[in-house]
């Protein structure tokens, strides 16, 4: 710092005080090999997936998740880091037809996987079905969750489809129905701040052809 | 997070014996555990082995009945399959009433009985936790134990277990199956398989160094009505403050054990012969020798209140 003390901004001090946690973070006492470690490289791997029908090789430090691979790598930055610790959704996208949190699953676990993200759903002149509903029923309002709960809306509706069984089903030896109630149980994996919930709950009701 | 080097096992031996003789190795699976607490510096591997290609996602049929479920089996496909619909509904309950749909699309049958505790000071690095840092202490006791256990917790450690489908696999009297480094296998009773923290929360189950989960075996369907109720803050996607797994037959018998009271599902065998009797009795069986806190004794109310619900239902 070049400016006198009695000249230190609010911003200087949280600098500081950030540098200063840092420093003690990485050279604390128990953490000298981690020191040691940071002077070589982080270990690296190869990995080749298919991210929205394009077949894509990546070599990544190991500690890449699939979401950060998509987002900083292959720079597809529609799926969205939210809480990064598999609690709010935004970072939902396809893979191999299912739904998962691409927070939680490392890029080097996907060899051979197909991957579809919100720019795979559909593009602006050509919308996914659930795409052009969210659009009618204003199913989002600053969008920041809306990639993720588009992906997971779709797959949602593949799922009822597919049988799958759900918290809110009443007889699980039973297909579940298409119904608002078990479309809403399994969208709880992802959150909306801006409570757009109901205007996607009837957008997902109209691609699902139910009454919301 | 901390760096790791990272390969795909061979075999299941393999993965076993590589664990047991790699310092800082462990299982991947899932993951959806694994990398949250690494993330936080909480678990802090310095190589992982994934097992995600070993197979081990069948759930195939053992002769005189039953069914063998791997280790891998997602979540999903677990509360999915028709015949766990038809003969093991509280599986299937408990199932869909843990997690979000996203994260049941990746845990697996394996990595569920083994995810670690949601206590918040577990969580906190800069809490003292015996679990997360053996000897540095419980901030939980004397701290805000809302969420927390109420019986089988110890002066060290109050934590819960959080699963759900753990607690339906105790009713259900599964066994956990495994391979040893050396190749041996064995089964585990899923009564013997968590352990109760004592003086040594950081240790869970009984599982040995290396030993891997290869499968959990439900035996041959028990009949009665199946069903698992759980209690939570929201209505969807959180942990159980109580949650009750029962599988009661026509006479009014059957079995119980409880979830979010506990460090391990909980049941006592005596308080099945009681189920007859009401939730009374069923309860304070249940929660005899108990210790609840000021912020947790409301547990044992509300246990016993969902035990009740359970017998109404079973009888309706």
């Amino acid at each position: 710092m070049t400016e006198g003390y009695g000249a230190i901004s609010r911003r200087d001090v949280l600098k500081t005080s950030a540098t200063g946690a840092a420093i003690a973070g990485s050279l604390g006492p128990g953490n000298v090999a981690m020191a040691q470690a940071q002077t070589a490289a982080p270990p690296h791997a190869a990995v080749s997936l298919k991210i929205n029908g394009k077949a894509t090789r990546l070599e990544l430090d190991t500690r890449t998740t699939l979401l950060d691979a998509l987002r900083e790598h292959v720079k597809l930055t529609g799926t969205k880091k939210g809480c990064d610790h598999g609690q709010c959704g935004a970072c939902t996208v396809i893979v191999n037809g299912r739904r998962i949190n691409s927070c939680l699953t490392l890029a080097v676990m996907h060899e051979g996987d197909e991957v579809t993200t919100i720019e795979g759903l559909g593009s602006p002149d050509n919308l996914h079905p659930m795409q052009a509903a969210f659009v009618e029923h204003d199913g989002y309002q600053c969008g920041y969750c809306t990639p993720g709960q588009i992906c997971s809306a779709v797959a949602v509706l593949e799922e009822i489809r597919a049988g799958v069984p759900s918290h809110v089903t009443a007889d699980v030896s039973k297909p579940s129905p298409m119904t608002t109630t078990e479309m809403r149980e399994r969208m709880s994996g992802n959150i909306c701040r801006c409570g757009a919930y109901s205007n996607i709950a009837e957008a997902m009701a109209q691609v699902a052809g139910v009454k919301a | 997070m901390r760096p790791f080097t990272y390969e795909r096992a061979t075999s299941a031996q393999d993965a076993a014996a590589k664990v047991a003789a790699t310092p800082g190795a462990r299982f991947i699976a899932g993951g959806t555990n694994l990398l949250d607490l690494m993330k936080l510096e909480i678990e802090t591997p310095t190589h992982l082995i994934d097992v995600n290609g070993l197979g081990m996602d069948k759930i195939e049929a053992i002769d005189g009945g039953g069914l063998r479920i791997g280790a891998l089996v997602r979540n999903t496909d677990l509360a999915a399959d028709a015949r766990v619909r038809k003969d093991y509904g509280v599986l299937t309950r408990a199932l869909v009433a843990g997690a979000s749909g996203q994260l049941r699309n990746k845990a697996t049958t394996a990595g569920n009985l083994l995810q670690r505790t949601r206590c918040p000071y577990f969580y906190d690095v800069n809490m003292p936790c015996n679990k997360r840092k053996p000897g540095s202490g419980c901030a939980a006791i004397g701290g805000f134990s809302r969420p927390l256990g109420v019986i089988g917790t110890s002066d060290a450690c109050i934590a819960t277990h959080p699963s759900d489908m753990a607690v339906a696999m105790r009713v259900l009297d599964a066994s956990v199956e495994t391979i040893r480094p050396d190749g041996t296998t064995r089964a585990i009773p899923i009564a013997d398989f968590h352990t109760l923290p004592g003086q040594t929360p950081h240790v869970e189950t009984a599982l040995e160094k290396g030993e891997m989960i290869i499968s959990v075996a439900v035996p041959k369907p028990k009949g009665g009505t199946h069903i698992y109720r759980k209690v939570r803050d929201r209505a969807s996607y959180a942990f159980a403050l109580v949650s009750v797994a029962a599988v009661i037959g026509k006479d009014g018998k059957g079995a119980v054990a409880l979830g979010g009271v506990a460090p391990k599902p909980w049941r006592v065998e005596e308080a099945d012969a009681l189920l007859p009797k009401g939730s009374k009795v069923v309860a304070d069986c249940l929660f005899a020798g108990a210790t609840p806190r000021e912020d947790n004794a409301f547990k044992l109310t509300l246990a016993q209140r969902t035990i009740a619900a359970v017998l109404a239902e079973a009888k309706a």
